[in-house]
């Protein structure tokens, strides 16, 4: 084979390369359009008025999954079923940011860590890689980590808008989430950066929980709900 | 004293160790075989094997660089006629090379490839290096990706050693077929290595009076060049980067050649040496400036 015609056959191999980044780009595209339409909804629930009804907003979320499923679908068919991790940078953030929504919606609906079960049933993709499409376990933490921070966030603004037994709650489930995440070995990852910020989303609700007991906050209002009763 | 300060030390170590565990129990008080735990117990073996599988896959690549660096300096010991003892030797290196790279295509057995992509690349870009540089010593032209991947398929014969002559009989159950394919970009990138190698035997070359072996030299560069420029950017950023490279490459290539065919005729050849390292000398600073 001549000098010429090797380099033209690699050619060949990387313009079709192009072509199928290409096309997967313009549907992850598409894909962050539909996230951040996700995200807008969900965000109002840090509005004083959103706590009142998470219910609907949950299911308003759980409508745009269904556009979100719809998409995913449309990418399984860009590329070779089994070379995932070839492209994977190019859907790899938009995943996690989805699989956060996922563990958000799911927290709000249930107040329980979602699993990574569960994110692909909503997502209509795979656990396992054998399988096909599917989230890998880093994108997965790195969504749940999104969503620690995001109710240290919730915590302080569902103090303000008056209910101060949430942020209890919050503060045990993310007290479980970081004794969890410390089983693992990361090794000097972007994934161990994103757990390194989770030290500041523990800090930042324990002080919630603290302004609250030492002013007998928490207390106060399980008196009110049980005079209410 | 030394040693009881360390083992002093060790101590204090192994206390906050024991200590750890229980300031655990007590600032969270979580059940460990609640849901979410087990959960990320799974989680952790999980990310183990996949960060162990890595870990062993980057020091295959490791030592297939070594491997394959010393089998490049080797061929460059050759003096222009190829040496058929030398080549001999090359090819053993080669071999041994190749067996490891067969550890790497077990490693990757019904995994994707390009999951761990990023541990071996370094490894397999040497051996493509390698290789074609021995291939060109020999036959002056290019080697092919597919002639790579060739010498790729591997017999897995591991667990029929006992057994080598019935495995022809059954394919399907001993003669398990292992290949490792080498992708299109780590072949370029390999190439583009190459051609570092071919200026350096270049000026090699005529150092020891070869007259030939500069213009054939140039011409296959060149034809290197052509082809990498055909790519031109559409390739990835690191093809691009080389591309630089390889051009000074040819530069200096071109300037051999240059200087063989203007003076070639009056220098005595025992003198052409000593006009080619003050040459050299005059093309480095370049080098550096950029």
């Amino acid at each position: 084979m001549s000098v010429n015609e090797m380099f033209s056959s690699i050619q060949e191999f990387l313009s079709a390369d192009h072509d199928v980044r290409e096309d997967i780009r313009k549907v992850v595209q598409v894909l962050e359009q539909t996230a951040r339409e996700i995200l807008t909804v969900l965000q109002s629930v840090h509005q004083a008025t959103g706590f009142k009804d998470i219910p609907s907003k949950c299911l308003r979320a759980r409508e745009l999954f269904l556009t979100v499923r719809n998409h995913l679908g449309d990418l399984k068919t860009k590329f070779p079923a089994e070379q995932y991790y070839r492209f994977h940078e190019h859907w790899r953030f938009v995943l996690q940011r989805l699989a956060f929504l996922a563990a958000f919606v799911v927290y709000l609906e249930s107040e329980t860590l979602v699993t990574r079960e569960e994110v692909a049933q909503i997502l209509g993709i795979e656990v396992e890689r054998e399988k096909g499409f599917h989230l890998d376990i880093e994108d997965y933490l790195s969504g749940v980590l999104t969503l620690a921070s995001e109710l240290s966030r919730l915590a302080v603004n569902s103090v303000t808008a008056g209910d101060y037994t949430r942020p209890l709650r919050i503060s045990n489930f993310i007290n479980e989430l970081d004794s969890g995440f410390r089983l693992l070995n990361l090794k000097n990852d972007p994934l161990r950066k994103r757990y390194d910020g989770l030290k500041y989303d523990v800090k930042k609700i324990e002080e919630v929980v603290y302004d609250l007991s030492i002013r007998g906050l928490s207390k106060v209002q399980e008196s009110e709900t049980a005079y209410e009763k | 004293m030394n040693r009881k300060e360390g083992e002093g030390f060790r101590k204090r170590k192994q206390d906050s160790l024991l200590t750890q565990p229980k300031k655990d129990e007590k600032d969270n008080n979580i059940n460990i075989s609640s849901p979410v735990m087990m959960a990320f117990k799974v989680f952790q073996v999980e990310l183990d094997t996949k960060h162990d599988k890595y870990e062993r896959l980057v020091k295959l690549s490791r030592d297939i660089t070594i491997e394959s660096k010393r089998t490049i300096f080797l061929l460059h010991r050759m003096t222009s006629v190829p040496d058929a003892e030398v080549l001999k030797e090359s090819e053993c290196k080669l071999d041994g090379i190749r067996l490891k790279i067969k550890q790497i295509a077990k490693e990757l057995i019904g995994e994707d490839l390009y999951q761990y992509h990023r541990a071996f690349t370094p490894g397999i870009q040497e051996y493509v290096e390698a290789i074609s540089f021995q291939h060109f010593i020999k036959e002056r032209s290019l080697l092919s990706l597919q002639e790579i991947n060739q010498r790729l398929i591997f017999a897995d014969n591991e667990n029929s050693e006992g057994s080598q002559g019935t495995s022809t009989d059954h394919p399907e159950q001993q003669g398990r077929v292992l290949f490792f394919q080498v992708t299109a970009i780590d072949y370029l990138l390999g190439i583009a290595d190459l051609t570092g190698e071919l200026m350096r035997m270049c000026i090699n070359s005529v150092g020891n009076g070869d007259i030939e072996t500069p213009f054939k030299l140039c011409q296959f560069l060149r034809q290197i060049y052509d082809g990498f420029s055909y790519i031109g950017n559409t390739g990835p950023y690191e093809v691009s980067k080389k591309l630089y490279t390889l051009k000074q490459s040819l530069g200096k290539v071109e300037d051999a050649c240059y200087t063989l065919k203007v003076r070639g005729s009056e220098i005595p050849k025992h003198m052409l040496a000593d006009v080619f390292t003050s040459r050299a000398a005059m093309i480095e600073p370049d080098e550096v400036m950029s």
